[in-house]
């Protein structure tokens, strides 16, 4: 059903046939009391008292530069699963994806510690993103001023615990959107905050797409992914379910899901 | 369907892959790329620790002063224990147990909280693993980097107990540099080898304070190995003598106190001290990265 282009076009990623599996330890169906939990163990068997969810089931697709491919589905399809995968940052069961360069997830907030200062927080999210002090020490006044912190007073010196739950998002949205990538993927929910700065993020968001080779992007919104994205990958229980042009795929999801 | 089909549609994933210079995301690099690498985030480990040291006190009203006041509250508590209530001295003048028990109880806390720091290094942080790329082996080295600057803050209440029992700088206190560098790099290759342990199989954090435990009692941190085994076979104290934890307290008992001498030290203790560093760092550091890839699997 693939109609984009594959002549002249220089791949970006390949996913071949890409299999994850999570492995969850203490989610055994059964009895949850020590006593059973012990007499797994003692029954030796290859994986004791694990449980595994297969989040992706044999995806392969080929995206090649200047593409916006919009990820939909239900909940718990896969979407993010497959992001992950991709950037590298989830080992395969089986099959191989191949990139060109670092694929790299907008997203910093992991990095970020509670307790610190929003400064300390902007440095140490911009280190662990891979940016040089130099770089960091050249874009702090800008993502400073981008996030909107001290619009309100002295904010940026005071541990990020003391915010509010929107300036801490967009503080992180503001770090995270500081560095540009070669293959970026977007997970969905990242505009967040007041009206006025869901706006700017989503103006970010445009500009880092501009630069960015290839772009991913996770919505549950089929306008954002219409308004964004060039080619749509549909995943249901794992499966990539379709692929194609994103109205073409757009229209059947619709129709799946009853819109 | 697209008219003609291209070239490129008859090639399979690794061909196409390999004629546009594509590389397997999330393939372990070589040993010297990964050094290089990891090289490469020194800045970004650093400020981790740091960060890291600093949040663990930012709540407190005594803020920062805690890094040397728990410190102290531990020795207290050791001293009045062993030194007041069981006696463990057993001969050794006061003015060489008290420091030769402060001494023994920061330096192996040191190995102790990197080891049990280094087994949640990779399992406590998944998310930080699965949203960002940096070598892994950044968070085992960070967290042991942390104890590190800990025992930093707890030199100075350790300087200011053996000054305060008569020992005073000479020229003997210099080789404390070289012996907490030995241990530093001992408890990294430890924090590595164990952080991948505990990637694996997280029930190890629930096991390695027992482990940990045993092991401080039969290092000799309260009490001194060759006076307490002076009726068992000498081996015992041999073996017990040349574990690591043992040769890095004597080192550092050695080069603080006077009263200390070199008669209290196995023979060699320096090759021992580097010794177990270089195995374990070599080594843990080689074991960690073998895993590379396989970090962040749920």
């Amino acid at each position: 059903m693939a109609e984009y282009p594959g002549d002249g076009q220089i791949p970006t990623v390949i996913a071949d046939e890409l299999h994850i599996v999570y492995r969850v330890n203490g989610a055994k169906s059964g009895k949850g009391s020590a006593t059973a939990a012990l007499s797994r163990i003692l029954k030796r068997g290859e994986e004791r008292g694990v449980r595994k969810v297969h989040a992706v089931r044999g995806v392969s697709f080929v995206a090649y530069r200047g593409e916006a491919i919009g990820l939909i589905g239900s909940n718990g399809s896969g979407k993010s699963t497959l992001l992950r995968a991709i950037a590298g940052l989830l080992p395969a069961e089986s099959g191989k994806v191949y990139t060109n360069g670092q694929p790299s997830l907008l997203g910093v907030n992991a990095a970020l510690m509670n307790d610190l200062t929003g400064e300390r927080n902007v440095i140490l999210g911009g280190l662990a993103m891979g940016m040089s002090r130099e770089e960091i020490k050249e874009r702090y006044q800008q993502i400073v001023d981008f996030s909107g912190i001290n619009e309100k007073g002295d904010f940026i010196t005071l541990p990020m615990r003391t915010y509010s739950s929107g300036m801490a998002a967009r503080l992180r949205f503001s770090i995270a959107a500081a560095k540009n990538h070669d293959v970026l993927m977007i997970d969905e929910a990242l505009a967040t905050g007041d009206a006025n700065f869901r706006k700017r993020s989503e103006e970010r968001i445009r500009e880092l797409r501009k630069e960015a080779g290839t772009v991913f992007l996770v919505s549950h919104n089929n306008k954002s992914i219409r308004d964004t994205c060039n080619r749509v990958l549909w995943l249901e229980r794992g499966e990539l379910r379709m692929d194609g042009p994103t109205e073409e795929v757009l229209k059947e999801y619709e129709k799946f899901t009853g819109k | 369907m697209s008219a003609a089909p291209s070239p490129d549609e008859r090639l399979t994933a690794a061909q196409l892959a390999a004629k546009y210079g594509l590389s397997v995301s999330g393939a372990r690099p070589s040993l010297v790329e990964y050094v290089r690498q990891l090289w490469d985030r020194r800045h970004f480990i650093l400020a981790f620790s740091r960060a890291k040291l600093t949040a663990q006190y930012s709540q407190a009203k005594l803020g920062q002063l805690w890094q040397v006041v728990t410190p102290l509250l531990n020795a207290a508590v050791y001293f009045f224990i062993f030194g007041v209530i069981l006696e463990a001295d057993r001969g050794m003048p006061q003015e060489v147990y008290i420091p030769f028990l402060v001494t023994g109880v920061f330096v192996f806390s040191f190995t102790q909280s990197s080891v049990l720091a280094g087994v949640r290094a990779i399992s406590g942080n998944l998310g930080l693993v699965r949203a960002l790329h940096f070598p892994r082996a950044s968070l085992p080295v960070s967290f042991a980097l942390q104890q590190l600057q800990q025992l930093l803050y707890s030199m100075i209440v350790l300087f200011a107990v053996t000054m305060a029992f008569g020992s005073f700088p000479d020229a003997s206190w210099p080789l404390i540099v070289p012996a907490l560098a030995l241990q530093f790099l001992f408890n990294t290759g430890l924090a590595l080898v164990m952080a991948r342990a505990g990637s694996k199989t997280p029930d190890l954090a629930q096991l390695m304070p027992f482990v940990m435990r045993t092991w401080m009692y039969a290092s000799g941190v309260m009490y001194s190995i060759p006076i307490m085994l002076a009726d068992k076979p000498q081996w015992i104290a041999n073996v017990l003598q040349w574990n690591p934890a043992a040769i890095y307290m004597d080192l550092m008992r050695f080069a603080l106190i006077d009263g200390y001498g070199t008669e209290n030290l196995p023979d060699h203790v320096w090759a021992a001290a580097l010794g177990w560093s270089v195995l374990l760092v070599v080594g843990g550091f080689a074991y960690f990265w073998k895993a590379e890839e396989r970090y962040g699997r749920g």
